[in-house]
């Protein structure tokens, strides 16, 4: 009797652990609908949501990224060089000298462009990582600088700030990803997160390759003799998380419809904090899109939520860094609390 | 040696140490006697390291006791919390893997965590400098202080070790976890010279190795141990080499005899290995010119001492080995071995000797340690069917009896033989011809051990090609067909039928030792 109540008070435990983030966040929720009245609005979610988008996108591919064992410092950079490719080629065109007359896309054509670029950045920390054994914080580290050089020599650290493009160019139109879907609150970035989130939970969930990942990050010795080809693997992760941020930089230029070079410093870490806060263990292995993304819903409450109550900026600082060392200190006790589990069904059989 | 001339200084009494799934030391008693060299031996997994770890504090025991004799015969009840307690008592151990920091130099390591400090609470340099140069004058190593330790030869890196443990105020007991391992010839005959010097000067020595012949050689009084459990003990000279082989392994076999009545020569060859050649990091060879063949439905047995080259055998085949030459055939056909994911297309599997390091993904659950290395059987487009996943796992579960309530359970709710046979499984579930198996039962229970070879026997019945390695004398010699035996990297014996003896397996794991 006495070992039944304790396996199930520690069930009951398992469970709060578990849904932990959920809990905060709906602490959260409700602590600023009491402070702030009218933080409980269609308006202010959507608005959360508008940011959580730009965190929540670029913290799935993070959440790849850390499910592997790596990091991926060079995001917040690819973001901002992302955006300058766009807004360079809607303003300016791509010049070509040898010819003498300037090439204009459209829009479909110029973000699969900055994809692609943000793809093959994230494919080049791959190759580092996997060909060369750099070590990926030092990889990205480097790439963070790379990438954010390129996106000041685009314009010489000036902004593009024509974005709407030229009807008799046919580039305009831009300003879809930042707006709302018709007249919907729903903003497009949102829609953008969903799909991407959708997808990429289904990869890790369904397909071999998102087991293959975890499985790397678990314990990549045994994923090696088990067959799976880490290299090959890894690469497309750093692939994917390249993508996601330049995905993110196209949003961000579209929402402020011009292109700052320097948009996106420091959100690699939230997207660092947004994986974290969701369960996703540093050490590789473990972690799940959906947490992820409730985790960057915890960090966007903070932030918009604090600016509403008027806190000042320095001390959201210190709560965001209170609540996610905070969150891997829960999360520690939930490993050490589900291998004791473990350990108990083991003995009882 | 009269029993009478010999003093103990420590005596461990009834020690018990149980991990889970497995008692490791079973009431184990045993002797240190003062200024001799004590032997240990037993085979691995018999528990003699587990036992040295006890006395020097690195595991604790849950049943037993230590005491501490003096030179007057009066003992007290010593308790070892850690190896400083250890090092307290005059007690040190060099244990089988190296615990020196590579990125430091000589005096530094020789002092690590004994550093002399000046008053004013900064190193004293100097001062371990000497003691360095020192230690190591007696040990007729004079190694340059100043030397990086990683730039060091394993033989002058296991004097570091020594010299680490002589520092030791009042060094009374040097324990030795099979220190040779690694040492060329002239390496050893200077560590039994100085271990000589040492029992004169009244240390008592304990030491561990699995080549019997040194022991014949620098012992004075052995003990033997076999699955945890005290054998018998001896005044070395009392004793012959056969006598100690006989108690290592047993006299009467636990393991049932298979005779398979197959006509070999008329089997296929499935796999056939020429002039494989593995070159070691920094010089030399783990494997030359080995050569062998594998038919349908055969366990080929590799025996062979630590070190020998069996793993990397097995590594070479599955193509975590890219530096190897030499040329393999399967079926007749050469095969260019690329991968692992070549290799396990190619129909091999392979279970590593190191289940938790190499076999399992100990975050991921049971099913998908199962499907790890056949998930792409049970895909369409990219995307994987559960139900046939869950399917495959449930039928290779109940083929190969492995006790899970749940397949959703972590994968440490297992016990150790049932976390063994998910990666026999998941080996399997890759439906390979040919089965590398590398230690299948190190560290499991006698029952899971039992199975274990069961599960060998029935998949070979079935027509698959395996090939086992195994530590066991007992074990290989009950499971294969045809064993082949390895001595520093040379196949030294291939033997069948009535060849396969203890004698015959021991002698020629020694051959060019």
């Amino acid at each position: 009797m006495n070992k039944l109540s304790k396996k199930s008070q520690s069930d009951f435990l398992m469970l709060l652990l578990k849904g932990r983030t959920v809990i905060v966040l709906v602490i959260l929720m409700v602590f600023f609908s009491i402070v702030a009245p009218n933080f409980l609005s269609i308006e202010t979610l959507f608005l959360i949501a508008k940011h959580v988008a730009l965190y929540g996108i670029l913290g799935i591919g993070m959440t790849y990224v850390i499910i592997t064992g790596g990091i991926d410092l060079s995001v917040g950079a690819i973001v901002g060089l992302s955006g300058m490719i766009v807004g360079g080629m809607i303003d300016e065109g791509v010049v070509i000298n040898a010819l003498g007359y300037t090439l204009y896309f459209n829009i479909p054509a110029v973000c699969i462009i900055a994809v692609i670029i943000g793809a093959l950045i994230g494919a080049v920390n791959g190759y580092f990582i996997t060909k060369f054994k750099v070590a990926p914080f030092i990889a990205t580290l480097g790439m963070m600088y790379v990438a954010r050089g390129l996106a000041m020599l685009r314009s010489n650290g000036a902004t593009f700030s024509n974005l709407s493009g030229n009807v008799a160019l046919g580039n305009t139109g831009f300003e879809i990803f930042g707006r709302n879907i018709g007249s919907t609150p729903i903003p497009v970035s949102v829609i953008i997160l969903i799909v991407i989130a959708v997808g990429s939970a289904f990869i890790l969930n369904r397909t071999p390759f998102g087991w293959h990942i975890k499985a790397i990050g678990g314990n990549e010795k045994a994923a090696e003799i088990s067959g799976i080809r880490i290299n090959k693997e890894k690469i497309i992760v750093y692939l994917f998380s390249g993508a996601c941020a330049a995905v993110v930089g196209i949003i961000t230029a579209s929402q402020l419809m011009a292109a700052h070079p320097a948009s996106g410093e420091t959100w690699e870490m939230n997207a660092i904090a947004a994986a974290v806060l969701g369960g996703t263990s540093m050490a590789g292995g473990i972690g799940t899109v959906g947490g992820t993304i409730i985790g960057a819903f915890v960090i966007g409450v903070i932030n918009d939520g604090m600016v509403m109550c008027g806190v000042s900026e320095f001390w959201q600082m210190i709560i965001k860094g209170v609540v996610i060392v905070g969150a891997v200190i829960i999360d520690q006790f939930q490993r050490d609390l589900q291998t004791k589990m473990a350990l108990r069904v083991r003995n009882d059989n | 040696m009269d029993k009478n001339d010999l003093k103990v200084c420590l005596k461990a009494e009834n020690i018990t140490k149980i991990y889970p799934g497995t008692v490791a030391l079973d009431e184990v008693s045993f002797n240190v006697y003062k200024g001799k060299v004590n032997v240990l031996i037993g085979e691995n997994g018999a528990g003699k390291s587990t036992l040295m770890k006890v006395i020097a504090g690195i595991v604790h025991s849950d049943e037993g006791r230590l005491l501490l004799f003096d030179d007057d015969g009066t003992s007290k009840e010593i308790t070892i919390k850690d190896t400083n307690e250890a090092k307290a008592n005059g007690i040190g151990i060099i244990n089988q893997e190296l615990s020196l920091f590579p990125n430091m130099n000589v005096y530094e390591n020789i002092y690590m965590t004994k550093e002399i400090t000046k008053s004013n609470g900064t190193l004293d340099e100097a001062a371990q400098r000497k003691g360095a140069e020192e230690v190591l004058k007696k040990l007729h190593h004079p190694i340059p202080v100043d030397t990086l330790v990683g730039n060091l030869r394993v033989g002058q890196q296991q004097m570091i070790e020594i010299a680490k443990n002589l520092i030791i105020d009042n060094l009374k007991i040097l324990i030795m976890d099979e220190p040779t391992s690694s040492l060329s010839k002239q390496e050893v005959d200077v560590l039994f010279k100085i271990m000589r010097e040492l029992t004169a000067s009244g240390i008592s020595i304990v030491y561990i190795s699995h080549r019997l012949e040194e022991i014949m050689e620098i012992g004075d009084y052995v003990e033997i141990l076999r699955d945890g459990k005290y054998i018998a003990d001896a005044a070395i000279k009392d004793v012959k080499l056969s006598w100690i082989i006989k108690s290592m392994v047993g006299s009467s076999s636990s393991y049932s005899k298979w005779d398979r009545k197959i006509d070999w020569s008329k089997k296929d060859k499935v796999l056939e290995v020429k002039n494989l050649n593995l070159p070691k990091p920094g010089g030399g060879k783990l494997l030359r010119d080995v050569n062998f063949n594998l038919k349908k439905s055969e366990i080929l047995g590799i025996y062979g001492l630590m070190g020998a080259g069996r793993s990397e055998l097995c590594e070479c085949l599955m193509g975590l080995r890219k530096e190897h030459t030499g040329e393999i055939y399967l079926n007749g056909k050469k095969i260019d071995v690329k991968n692992v994911s070549s290799q396990i297309k190619n129909g091999f599997a392979f279970v590593p000797e190191d289940r938790q390091s190499m076999g399992l993904v100990q975050c991921l659950d049971i099913l998908k340690n199962f499907t790890l290395s056949s998930m792409d059987k049970y895909s369409k487009h990219g995307v994987i069917n559960k139900k046939k996943e869950s399917d495959a796992c449930d039928s290779k579960i109940k083929d190969i009896h492995v006790k899970v309530a749940r397949k959703s359970l972590p994968i440490l709710s297992l016990s150790g033989g049932n976390q063994q046979k998910v990666v026999v499984g998941k080996g399997l579930l890759t439906e390979p011809e040919i089965l590398l198996l590398d230690e299948p039962t190190r560290g499991i229970d006698i029952g899971a051990k039992y199975e274990m070879i069961d599960i060998i026997r029935e998949n070979a019945s079935k027509g698959l090609s395996i090939i086992v390695i195994s530590s066991e004398l007992k074990e290989i010699m009950a499971i294969s067909d045809r064993i082949i035996v390895l001595s520093k990297g040379l196949k030294t014996a291939e033997l069948t039928g009535d060849e396969i003896t203890e004698e015959n397996l021991v002698l020629a794991s020694y051959k060019g030792h």
